[in-house]
């Protein structure tokens, strides 16, 4: 945690304090976090930070980013981490992972390299391999499912190292 | 709720140290070493992977081009692997023991460059036709002295040849076996997709991706990915008009069959008037003339190709299939010019031979006069050699006594007829002029090409980029074509010319560099990206049929043509093979011998290919119902899963 803090500090040392017996009231805006060489290169570390974040806005105290570290870390519990990656898939946050998400998720990993029915193609199979209850979203409980058989996911999926 | 969470991080972190009091300090060493431990692990995985040659640039390559392009990497890579063992057998049993324990150059005839060629023997000219100084060097067969033993060591020169010979085949047979084998276990493991979709969208980044230049493979891999499943979809979804299909493929099935005729009447057609220019002598001819099968042959690999390639837009098959018909047609074609190739060359050999000797008049014939020809090739050498060694007595008076035996310089003494050499020179020139015509073909067909179409594009009418030259695509099948042949040639020349192996794995080494440099700067990744088969069982079935083609040679010409009386280590024998004879003759126990004689018996060796065929029979049946029974037992597993879901 001491390093975690430390990391917190640099980040904006003139803003954090070292003291948090007295639990200050500091938040860290969105754009000095992407920056960190952890989360630059991810497509997803805007929607990571505004996940973790309270107020919804991307800004992180120090208790969000502790939460945001400690899910990433190896020892986080697998439904923790499914849990919150359906919540940076979910872009609209209406708690259902709909095709608009989907497509979104999809132009961010390929950085917009698929032709439009490309994209439409994929997200049309994406739904038809993981939607059980047949709304035509995928709810949380087809996230999970999914996500539990697969092979690669505690592997690549949410790993960090500090 | 952050609270909490900030408490169990605590608390999972200090667990050791919270515990009771004497297991405190233990069980905090512990947790330190188990780290520690992971982190050895994951670094050491990381090494090896580093070690493997080549790794980062092939997985480079797969990112941007897709498995299929990554597949040929591999397959050469791989093929490195193989020509670095038989180079190693080669060079350190054959090569390097006749350099250190046999007599050196100069001290017999068939080590030294004759009189007449001594004065063109170190031009660069000779050297690159490998004749000359080369010729008469370790490189080829003609250089080994048939001394029974070598060296203080008593090294066993000639059974080293042979066996070092029989056992680069052995060695190449039992490796490509092994991998189809291993390959075709992995085939048969994970088929699991379902989900396939979903998960590449959700669980194919690697958080851990901090570099840019990782960053970027990463994206073109996913990108690639992506596509190579949507080919897979749109493949399973298409509807076809099934009779217009069926006639378009019989068409292109027809024209590719009149191309390969073609080439093979071209082939046929130059090499009769290259015999006839032969006749006519070689001196009267240009470069053209001379070369004229070679560039031919090399010319029709290069455009029949792209001609079969054409053909196939006809047939509108799932791209791996077209690549599979693709790989066939041009296997055909390579066939064709190589038979054809082998007949110029039993030809040429008869031709070296008897224009070495004004007086033969003997026509030429393939086949079994050909046994008959060396003999009395040989006979007519024997006659010149007593005649010329009676003139050199010719000086001294004769006395009673037997004569003080004159000493000749071994470069006047004339030779006899090597005509392994001259197979093993043929077979080192073609590699060199097939290395060539491909590098030469990359730098002008793609480099060149690319720098045009890049430079020129401002200043001229139409599109470059998208119109007719454009950037070239990655001719999968014409290279693992190209090697496979040439492996083949290494195959069938390596028991003439020691040095091939090591030719090769020079070739094999640039090829890798200058194919993976070219492959990134020049060429674009094709339109519909593929998957390549999860096995390469195709390429290896090629490979091995080659090698059974390529071996058939070399088996003959050790069973029935006797050796050269003059030149290799197996001379004055009457068959190569009797060198096995000699060896357990001399080296082993006489009971030895006998059990031997024994077991050779046909009557012992039929009833054991018998056995073996039915053993081969009882395996396969067996692992035809255990695959069935491993699919039934997914299938069962898959409705258990679907079941538990629904409730």
């Amino acid at each position: 945690v001491y390093r975690l803090h430390g990391r917190y500090h640099e980040m904006a040392p003139n803003v954090v304090p070292m003291d948090y017996t007295k639990d200050p009231d500091v938040k860290l805006p969105m754009q000095l976090i992407i920056n960190m060489p952890e989360l630059k290169e991810n497509p997803f570390k805007e929607r990571i930070v505004e996940s973790f974040s309270e107020d919804g806005e991307g800004s992180l105290s120090f208790n969000d980013f502790v939460d945001m570290f400690s899910v990433l870390s190896e020892m986080a519990p697998r439904e923790l981490k499914a849990i919150y990656a359906f919540k940076i898939y979910d872009f609209n946050t209406d708690n259902f992972i709909c095709k608009s998400d989907l497509e979104q998720t999809l132009n961010k990993l390929t950085r917009e390299e698929l032709t439009a029915e490309e994209i439409t193609l994929v997200c049309e199979k994406v739904i038809e391999e993981a939607d059980m209850d047949g709304d035509g979203k995928l709810g949380f409980a087809d996230f999970e499912n999914m996500i539990s058989k697969a092979p690669d996911f505690l592997r690549y999926g949410f790993k960090n190292k500090i | 709720l952050s609270f909490s969470r900030e408490a169990q991080l605590f608390v999972e972190k200090f667990e050791g140290a919270l515990g009771k009091g004497k297991g405190k300090k233990f069980y905090a060493y512990k947790v330190m070493m188990t780290k520690k431990w992971m982190k050895f692990q994951r670094d050491f995985e990381n090494f090896k992977t580093a070690c493997i040659p080549w790794e980062m640039k092939i997985k480079e390559i797969e990112s941007h081009f897709g498995s299929s392009v990554a597949s040929y990497f591999i397959f050469l890579r791989w093929m490195y692997g193989i020509n670095m063992i038989l180079f190693g057998l080669t060079f350190g049993l054959v090569m390097v023991p006749e350099a250190l324990m046999g007599k050196p150059y100069g001290s017999l005839p068939r080590k030294t460059v004759p009189r007449a060629e001594e004065a063109t023997a170190m031009n660069f000219a000779t050297l690159w036709d490998f004749s000359g100084f080369a010729q008469y060097s370790v490189l080829f067969y003609g250089y080994y002295n048939n001394q029974r033993t070598i060296g203080w060591l008593k090294f066993r020169m000639p059974l080293s040849y042979f066996l070092v010979g029989v056992g680069t085949i052995g060695y190449s047979f039992m490796i490509v076996i092994r991998t189809m084998a291993r390959n075709a276990n992995e085939d048969g493991g994970g088929d699991d997709t379902s989900f396939n979709f979903s998960w590449k969208m959700f669980t194919s980044w690697d958080y851990l991706i901090g570099n840019p230049e990782t960053a970027d493979n990463k994206f073109a891999s996913i990108t690639t990915s992506f596509k190579e499943a949507i080919v897979e979809e749109q493949e399973s979804r298409k509807e076809e008009n099934i009779h217009l299909t069926r006639f378009l493929r019989v068409l292109a099935n027809f024209l590719a069959l009149c191309t390969l005729a073609g080439s093979g009447y071209l082939i046929f057609f130059v090499v009769r008037r290259s015999q006839k220019f032969a006749l006519e002598g070689l001196e009267n001819y240009g470069w053209w003339e001379r070369n004229e099968v070679n560039m031919v042959m090399s010319l029709l690999g290069m455009f029949c190709p792209t001609l079969f390639d054409v053909i196939s837009s006809l047939e509108n098959y799932h791209p791996r299939i077209a690549l599979r018909w693709q790989l066939g047609r041009i296997f055909a074609l390579f066939l064709g010019n190589l038979y054809t190739f082998i007949i110029a060359l039993m030809d040429e050999i008869n031709l070296k031979a008897s224009s070495l000797f004004a007086f033969i008049i003997f026509n030429r014939h393939l086949g079994k006069d050909e046994d008959f020809q060396q003999l009395e090739e040989e006979k007519i050498v024997k006659y010149n050699m007593t005649i010329w060694e009676a003139s050199l007595y010719n000086g001294t008076i004769p006395e009673n006594s037997t004569a003080p035996p004159i000493q000749v310089d071994p470069a006047d003494v004339p030779r006899g007829p090597c005509w392994e050499t001259m197979v093993g020179q043929e077979f080192v020139r073609l590699t060199v002029s097939d290395t060539m015509t491909t590098y030469i073909t990359i730098l002008i067909g793609d480099f060149l090409r690319a720098v045009f179409v890049r430079f020129f594009n401002y200043c001229w009418c139409w599109d470059l980029e998208y119109g007719f030259p454009s950037y070239s695509e990655f001719d999968i099948s014409g290279n693992v074509l190209g090697l496979i042949f040439n492996q083949g040639m290494i195959w069938m020349g390596s028991f003439y010319a020691p040095c091939l192996p090591a030719i090769n794995v020079f070739r094999l080494h640039t090829s890798m560099y200058l194919q993976c440099w070219a492959v990134m700067c020049c060429n674009v990744p094709q339109e519909r990206v593929f998957k390549a088969s999860r096995s390469n069982n195709f390429y290896m079935a090629m490979l091995l049929f080659i090698l059974f083609l390529s071996t058939l040679p070399a088996v003959y010409t050790i069973v029935s043509i006797p050796p050269s009386f003059d030149c290799g280590p197996f001379s004055g024998k009457t068959r190569m093979f009797e060198v096995i004879s000699e060896t357990l003759e001399h080296d082993f126990p006489s009971w030895f011998g006998k059990v031997f004689g024994y077991a050779s018996n046909p009557g012992l060796i039929l009833p054991f290919i018998l056995l073996m065929v039915l053993s081969i029979y009882y395996l396969n049946a067996t692992s035809k119902s255990y695959k069935e029974a491993n699919l039934e037992l997914k299938k069962k597993l898959q409705s258990v899963r679907n079941r538990k879901l629904l409730i």
